[in-house]
């Protein structure tokens, strides 16, 4: 039941089952029993009943969303009672979605009030796909988005990969025209990092990785080709026909509130920043979340709304913080809006995409001249 | 008690690198009953770690022993112990000095090497009785029958006696000490003479203050007495003397002629009671010091600076610290544009250098730049004065240059007759003089080799070492200054010169020096935001460019559902690795770019 003084923020909830492991994953995730599924999502769904806060986004994320099944997952979402008009997504693996022998039920979800599904494609090139460990073949994807379409659900994300094993300027653009043919209203295009512990990690020289240069030179070749079709770079990784950025998403870039629940899923709530420990029993037992510090200061402020091409907004930046920035801080936002990385105006600063293929380099610096 | 100065014993242990010095003291500790097995770990007497680890002898130290022999009497055995290294050969000669005789140990696996003969030699210059000891006749490839031969060849000692031994298992150990006892004589030991004592190390005790080893050559000295050091004049009111045991000091009421101990005097630096240096009594002087007092020069200089601006006070510290165990270590501030401030740092060879940049580093914490080391150039000018210099910053303007002298050493190696080639052309490379080759033995040779010191303090014995694989030795002293066609190279970064790298070059070397320099860092220098341009110069003309192309990729590209603090962490760790660069301008220099130029070698 909603009450006037009910506080709004973003829903995060993980789901940290997969079929398999991908060999560049290190997200938390594992292949559970059937009943492991079911205690979870009952805790998960009793934990969100008893929660003092509207919803206007829901994200349910993973692992694997998809593999525990169009009941469950609508039982979830349902439980969430989000607010009216609320962005409600839910990652998907096309190979639980678009598989030829099962139909996927996206208007069950659809009904439980889902509007937006991402849908992990990572390569539309099969050998590209293997490489990356993914069951499905691109018909598999294509399947899985007409079902969306056919269920009513037209806010389709898809998810590309950047810098993978083999990958080159002409399978990448064949990659990012199947996104576009395929009437995707968002695109995400991750840059492949290779994490500690992984397989790709391990095996780091074998892998026929693009170079650093190459994968920069994929990454504007990928901006170039979608801003031609339309789609605005809102976000480093991110593209959206307009109207279609992510909204739960840029909660976090606009340094604003969510609650993420599951293993290893973070929060940020009246200043703090908290998380659950990467392990589904103790979560299933109702362990409490481990503090990680105050957030929503003026380094992270600028840490992440660097990240969006909107940048710094020098009159939400005051709002939020209750401060101004610097001389120094905008003589350095000019030394690099010289150097050719970003746009510094009268009303803020933002990076371009030159900035953003280096922007851990220029946020650290930046962060020193607060 | 008196003591029988017939029953005492002074002698040292000489030996190359390795052949087993450290571990045939301990033996002689441990069957003197001097420490009880269960004390026993391996090199007692090296007592710093760093000792321990390079397997070398820093620091003379000394001990006092006692063995009943084979004749039923008692007697004192005094073992000075020597540092094994060139860079100590001063210290080595004030050791030798301070004995009557010499365990000289030979490894019989591997024959006579470098310092066998350069420590044997000095040994006899002191009129030592020298007693050949062939160790490690454990080892399979141990050939003592050879190797005495060997010894008696070349270096022309009777070794039918030999002890053959094994320090490491303690095989036939009781033999060397028979022939200590037998063969070196008795001091000669007048007490009646005014106070003649030589000072053959000192160490700094926080309790004590500086603790100088003597040898009393004539006369006695007790506490009470006032103390007087000759060279400086300066004297100091005995607190105590004794002799030094392997567990603890062991005090005495004096020490008399022929007697090796300890005085300690409230004294607050080496400094005061240098090495080699004599001490009397104020009451009843010697006329003359005992010979052979030098005050010893560095050799190598290099500027030291703290990686954190902040540990500047830390490391004058330290080095405070370690100068008052060290007397040879010389030090004073200096500011570079390129590092901010630090210190001009002198040493007795690099070895010394290294043991010295570790030791502040170990013990003291401190994360160090040094920068490339420098021998003592003597600049003549064109109005006719000259200006030594140790510091490439203070290079002169060639203009006002009339010509340069650089220091020389005269160098033996000692290699199996089949390394002859490549050594020769280590040493032409490193613009060597050849003088003459001796066969030690038909397989065995001595290479004499002028060569200049600033192309040995770089890297000189480890290129000889892996060209050689490990078989040659090497001993070198410093001879005299010659004319030379130095230039100063520059490195510039960014088109700004960084000081800290400039360094002083044969002319014939700046070519092909000066790309190596710009490879190593371009390799070194991490991809920035911007493109770096390497450029190395002699005065205002580039023999060398490289360029470290922009970093195009450094992004996280997913902060996975709402992950802020990986994020964070990711900055962190990266601004943390920032720390530990030098910022040129907008240049960043990893300290393993300075790195990488100092050790440079010719095979890279």
């Amino acid at each position: 039941m909603m009450t006037a003084d009910k506080k709004t923020v973003g829903l995060y909830i993980h789901i940290p089952f997969c079929r398999s492991k991908c060999p560049y994953c290190d997200f938390y995730s594992f292949f559970p029993r059937p009943e492991t599924i079911d205690r979870y999502v009952d805790k998960i769904c009793a934990d969100i009943a008893n929660l003092p806060l509207g919803f206007d986004t829901v994200y349910l994320g993973g692992g694997t969303p998809s593999f525990i099944g169009e009941d469950r997952i609508a039982s979830i979402i349902e439980s969430a009672k989000a607010v009216k008009n609320a962005e409600i997504t839910v990652e998907c693996n096309p190979s639980d979605t678009g598989n030829a022998e099962r139909a996927f039920d996206f208007s069950r979800l659809k009904d439980a009030g889902v509007n937006r599904i991402s849908m992990g494609l990572q390569s539309a090139v099969n050998t590209e796909r293997k490489a990356l460990g993914r069951r499905a073949g691109r018909d598999e994807v294509s399947r899985a988005v007409e079902r969306c379409y056919k269920a009513g659900i037209d806010n389709v994300s898809l998810d590309l990969m950047l810098g993978i094993p083999g990958q080159t300027e002409e399978s990448i653009s064949e990659s990012i025209d199947f996104c576009i043919s395929s009437g995707a209203k968002h695109i995400s295009a991750y840059i492949l990092k290779i994490e500690e512990e992984t397989y790709f990690s391990r095996n780091k020289e074998k892998l026929n990785l693009p170079s650093d240069d190459e994968t920069a030179d994929l990454y504007l070749l990928t901006a170039e080709k979608l801003k031609s079709a339309g789609f605005g770079h809102y976000e480093i990784s991110n593209f959206a026909l307009p109207g279609y950025e992510s909204r739960h998403n840029l909660k976090y870039w606009h340094c604003e509130e969510y609650l993420g629940l599951g293993p290893a899923a973070h929060s940020f709530i009246d200043g703090r920043r908290f998380y659950y420990e990467k392990d589904v029993e103790k979560y299933i037992s109702g362990c409490l979340p481990v503090d990680d510090g105050d957030g929503g200061n003026e380094r992270e402020y600028i840490m992440l709304t660097l990240r969006l091409s909107e940048g710094i907004v020098f009159q939400k930046y005051a709002g939020k913080l209750d401060n101004i920035l610097g001389e120094g801080f905008i003589k350095r936002c000019r030394f690099y809006a010289d150097s050719g990385f970003g746009t510094l105006t009268e009303s803020g600063f933002s990076l371009n995409e030159k900035g953003f293929l280096i922007s851990n380099s220029i946020i650290s610096d930046l962060v020193d001249y607060l | 008690m008196a003591i029988d100065k017939d029953k005492i014993r002074n002698f040292c242990i000489i030996a190359h690198i390795d052949h087993g010095k450290s571990t045939l003291a301990d033996r002689l500790l441990e069957k003197t009953n001097s420490v009880a097995l269960r004390d026993m770990t391996d090199q007692l007497l090296d007592d710093m770690d760093l000792e321990k680890e390079r397997g070398i002898t820093i620091k003379a130290h000394a001990v006092t022993l006692n063995y009943k022999a084979n004749d039923g009497a008692e007697y004192l055995l005094n073992l000075i112990d020597t540092p094994g290294h060139v860079d100590f050969n001063y210290e080595v000669s004030r050791s030798l000095a301070a004995c009557e005789g010499a365990v000289l140990i030979v490894d019989a696996t591997q024959g006579v090497e470098a310092q066998t003969l350069a420590n044997t030699y000095l040994a006899l210059d002191h009129d030592l009785e020298i007693v050949p000891v062939i160790n490690k006749i454990d080892l399979p490839s141990a050939d003592p029958e050879r190797v005495s031969k060997e010894v008696e060849d070349v270096i022309g000692l009777e070794c039918s006696e030999a002890a053959r031994i094994s320090a490491k298992t303690g095989e036939n150990v009781e033999e060397v000490l028979e022939q200590i006892v037998k063969f070196i004589p008795a001091p000669k030991a007048d007490d009646t003479l005014p106070c003649r004592a030589l000072i053959f190390d000192s160490v700094y005790d926080s309790y004590k203050g500086v603790i100088v080893y003597v040898r009393v050559k004539e006369g006695k000295i007790k506490p009470g007495d006032t103390m007087r050091l000759m060279a400086t004049g300066a004297e100091f009111t005995v607190v105590e003397t004794g002799y030094m045991r392997a567990r603890m000091p062991e005090p005495r009421s004096e020490l008399s002629a022929g007697e090796v101990g300890y005085i300690t005097a409230s004294i607050k630096t080496v400094g005061d009671a240098r090495v080699g240096d004599t001490v009397t009594t104020a009451k009843n002087p010697a006329s003359e010091p005992l010979p052979g007092y030098r005050k010893v020069n560095p050799m190598v200089f290099c500027g030291i600076y703290p990686a954190d601006g902040a540990d500047y006070e830390n490391l004058r510290e330290a080095l405070e610290k370690l100068q008052l165990n060290d007397a040879s270590l010389s030090f004073e501030p200096e500011t570079s544009g390129a590092l901010g401030f630090g210190f001009r740092c002198g040493f007795l060879g690099l070895l010394h250098l290294e043991i010295i940049q570790e030791r502040l580093e170990r013990e003291y914490d401190l994360d160090l730049v040094t920068t490339v080391p420098s021998v003592v150039y003597k600049i003549n000018m064109t109005d006719g004065s000259q200006i030594e210099i140790d510091n490439p910053t203070h290079y002169p303007d060639p203009a006002n240059i009339a010509s340069c002298e650089e220091p020389f050493t005269d160098a033996h190696i000692y290699s199996p007759a089949e390394y002859v080639g490549t050594i020769m052309d280590l040493c032409q490379e490193r613009r060597g003089v050849f003088k003459n080759m001796d066969y030690i033995t038909p397989d065995r040779v001595d290479i004499h080799y002028e060569l200049p010191l600033n192309e040995i303090i770089y890297d000189f014995f480890d290129s000889l070492k892996s060209r050689t694989r490990g078989y040659a030795s090497f001993d070198y002293e410093i001879s005299d200054y010659r004319a030379s066609k130095l230039v100063k190279l520059d490195v510039l970064l960014n088109g700004e010169i960084i000081d800290a790298l400039s360094f002083i070059i044969h002319s014939d070397k700046a070519y092909s020096k000066a790309r190596k320099i710009a490879e190593k860092l371009k390799d070194n220098i991490p991809r920035q935001m911007f493109e770096i341009p390497i450029q190395i110069a002699i005065g205002g003309k580039i023999i060398a460019r490289e360029t470290v192309k922009a970093m195009r990729k450094d992004v996280l590209a997913k902060c996975y559902g709402g992950d802020i603090t990986r994020k964070k962490k990711l900055l962190e760790k990266q601004k943390e690795g920032k720390k530990r660069m030098r910022h040129f301008g907008t240049v960043e220099v990893p300290q393993e770019a300075f790195m990488a130029v100092l050790k440079l070698d010719d095979d890279s």
